[in-house]
């Protein structure tokens, strides 16, 4: 473990952009932080905060010079590595046909400044549901396999967090190039740093840091216990999926479904929901044809259309689809939890659902109806 | 360079040779790769992605014989934007193809059972690749029996080749119709109906269910009462589909991507969702 003084964290994001790396990283824009290209520490959100409830986000200037006081706004950093709108492939009509047309594929060297414990366990849920199935979504590779990941632990969980229920942070554990730790203690201003990666310890060499010292490493190891004990949110996860599993029928549905608009927010801020639509278009005289996969979301009513009519016609049906993918069935599809206890569902919700007050609720019901399972005998795969 | 040729997103051209109307709304295309590339050998209830050039992509089963995977079969019914500007298309025009996807109706592991077919109006058309295999492969199989049940004698699909069916000795043929209209004179009802005249043995049978999914749940109940065990059974199911690879979500049911969990599925891991609604 290594320490940066607070004045040289330019030194190290100057390091990344000399090794031609675009930096994303979180700024403060329209009343909220979200992530954008940066060009220096000075485009950080120096010294604000924000203040997150269900259904409210507050951004306030705390005037404390800290670089990252607070945790997570609407973004994430999925809209980088699967982005809402990416054009899959374009062809060139023919007489009789068509053929698809080779293109150079000019993606940016990310490297994203301030991926928080939460998010980094949320591009491990990416990596294992784009790269490692049957099939390798390539949109998602190109994007992945260059970009820096530099952590930052968080020191100041907010309102909605429950990252410490899904054991996802508030530390940054593994996943990323380097992590670092903001600590404020005795007047003192500066980061602890841990390096991840060949590629994060390469640049570390460069910047000539020197050890952190036993009361520093126990000052942030202080700033991170601390942050884990004051969680706004918390969520039972023993035995969960199985639990919602044999919840598919539930008066509860009926009460969220009553609040639910189905705007599908809550999909959209969510930073492992990878459900995506795809658009075909032409110009007019279809000359040339274009493939474009944009993000969708389980809330829509077209998202479950075939022939015949719809699937999930009901807000009971797919606020239940949305729940049970994400805390229950996900475990199936992919041995892991959807949800990483950031919070931002519930922070930007409309109406304020918050899930872990609704796994409360069916937690406590009675009506045990399981679906899905298998009991216990071969999947029907061959 | 984007490796297009190895991109599972990216669609592959193969050219229209014979179409052929089966009814009102339903045709048969047959397709080769444009490149003339071999084409990847399917299993019978497998499907393609297939695109029309600038209107979109569906998700169709193969229809054609696995003994001859360089000529791809499909059978499809214009209900949506893709599908009736597919109708249109004539001989020599160019599809997009991705595939194949999906699992398939485990013929090999039925060896030695009695086969029953249960389908419906288009879900004929992933069963008759299980039908050209077992007939190829006859002796592996006890009794053979196809039930196929159609809105109206006019919807019938495959009728020269049900015909021909029929005619053979070691496979028995069972065709009704909801609605009989003009000169039909045949059996009239649903298809559950003709499951109790077919002769098999239902503990040592494998069946293959295709159709509507309240038709699938009408014989899951019919197979049940005549004792057929729900680890004999498979059924083939329909969802939304975007990627068929397992990234767009579109096809989920329960836990399971029809895409690449299914489509064909052993009813006793799938029971539970099969009778529920908006799941």
């Amino acid at each position: 473990m290594f320490v940066l003084r607070h004045a040289r964290l330019d030194d190290l994001l100057d390091a990344l952009k000399r090794r031609g790396f675009t930096l994303v990283g979180p700024v403060v824009r329209d009343g909220a932080i979200v992530y954008d290209v940066i060009a220096s520490s000075s485009d950080l959100p120096i010294g604000y905060t924000h203040q997150q409830d269900a259904g409210s986000y507050h951004l306030i200037e705390a005037h404390d010079g800290a670089f990252f006081g607070y945790t997570v706004g609407p973004h994430s950093w999925k809209q980088y590595l699967n982005p809402p709108r990416t054009r899959l492939w374009k062809a060139k009509g023919s007489a009789n046909g068509f053929e698809i047309v080779q293109e150079n594929a000019n993606v940016p060297r990310y490297a994203f400044i301030g991926v928080r414990a939460c998010e980094l366990n949320a591009i491990a849920i990416l990596d294992r549901v784009f790269l490692q199935g049957s099939a390798v979504d390539f949109e998602y590779r190109r994007r992945r396999e260059h970009a820096f990941i530099l952590a930052v632990d968080c020191t100041r969980p907010g309102g909605t967090c429950f990252c410490a229920s899904m054991n996802a942070g508030p530390q940054a554990r593994s996943g990323f190039d380097l992590a670092l730790t903001e600590v404020f203690d005795n007047g003192e201003h500066y980061f602890t740093v841990v390096c991840g990666s060949e590629r994060g310890d390469e640049v570390l060499g460069e910047l000539c840091l020197e050890e952190a010292s036993e009361p520093e490493r126990q000052a942030a190891k202080h700033s991170i216990e601390e942050a884990g004990r004051h969680m706004g949110r918390k969520m039972e996860t023993a035995g969960l999926a199985e639990l919602l599993a044999s919840r598919v029928e539930h008066p509860h549905w009926e009460v969220v479904a009553k609040r639910c608009l189905t705007c599908g927010n809550c999909t959209l801020v969510c930073p492992t929901c990878f459900c995506s639509n795809v658009e075909d278009v032409t110009d007019l005289a279809g000359a040339f044809a274009e493939r474009w996969r944009t993000w969708d979301s389980c809330f829509t009513l077209d998202y479950s259309y075939i022939h015949g009519g719809n699937v999930r016609k009901t807000a009971v049906s797919r606020y239940r689809q949305w729940l049970t993918h994400k805390l229950s069935s996900w475990h199936s599809q992919f041995e892991m939890s959807g949800c990483v206890g950031c919070g931002r569902c519930i922070t930007w919700c409309p109406v304020g659902i918050d899930l872990t007050e609704e796994v409360r609720v069916l937690r406590d019901g009675a009506t045990a109806v399981t679906i899905g399972t298998e009991k216990g005998v071969p999947d029907a795969k061959h | 360079m984007i490796a297009v040729a190895t991109d599972p997103m990216v669609p592959q051209p193969f050219r229209i040779h014979k179409t052929k109307p089966e009814n009102a709304d339903t045709f048969t295309f047959e397709l080769a790769p444009v490149n003339g590339a071999k084409r990847s050998a399917f299993q019978p209830g497998q499907f393609n992605m297939l695109y029309v050039y600038g209107v979109g992509e569906v998700a169709i089963s193969i229809s054609g014989d696995p003994a001859n995977p360089n000529t791809l079969v499909h059978t499809t019914r214009a209900v949506g934007t893709v599908t009736k500007r597919m109708k249109k298309l004539k001989g020599g025009a160019v599809l997009g193809v991705r595939g194949p996807f999906g699992t398939y109706w485990p013929l090999k592991e039925a060896e030695g059972n009695d086969i029953l077919i249960v389908t419906g109006g288009i879900g004929l058309a992933p069963l008759r690749p299980a039908l050209y295999y077992v007939l190829a492969n006859r002796t592996q199989y006890g009794r053979v029996v196809l039930l196929y049940g159609a809105r109206t004698p006019g919807d019938i699909l495959y009728r020269r080749e049900l015909e021909s069916w029929r005619g053979k000795l070691d496979l028995e043929v069972h065709v009704t119709v909801d609605r009989a209209t003009g000169t039909w004179r045949g059996n009239v009802g649903v298809v559950t109906s003709l499951i109790n005249r077919a002769p098999f043995d239902p503990e040592n049978t494998v069946a293959l269910v295709c159709g509507p999914e309240v038709m699938m749940q009408f014989t899951m109940q019919e197979l049940e009462k005549k004792g057929v065990p729900a680890d004999h059974v498979f059924l083939s199911m329909e969802r939304n589909m975007k990627c068929a690879l397992g990234f767009c979500g579109h096809c989920q049911w329960g836990p399971k991507f029809v895409c690449r969990d299914g489509p064909v599925f052993r009813y006793d891991l799938v029971e539970d969702l099969l009778t529920r609604r908006g799941i």
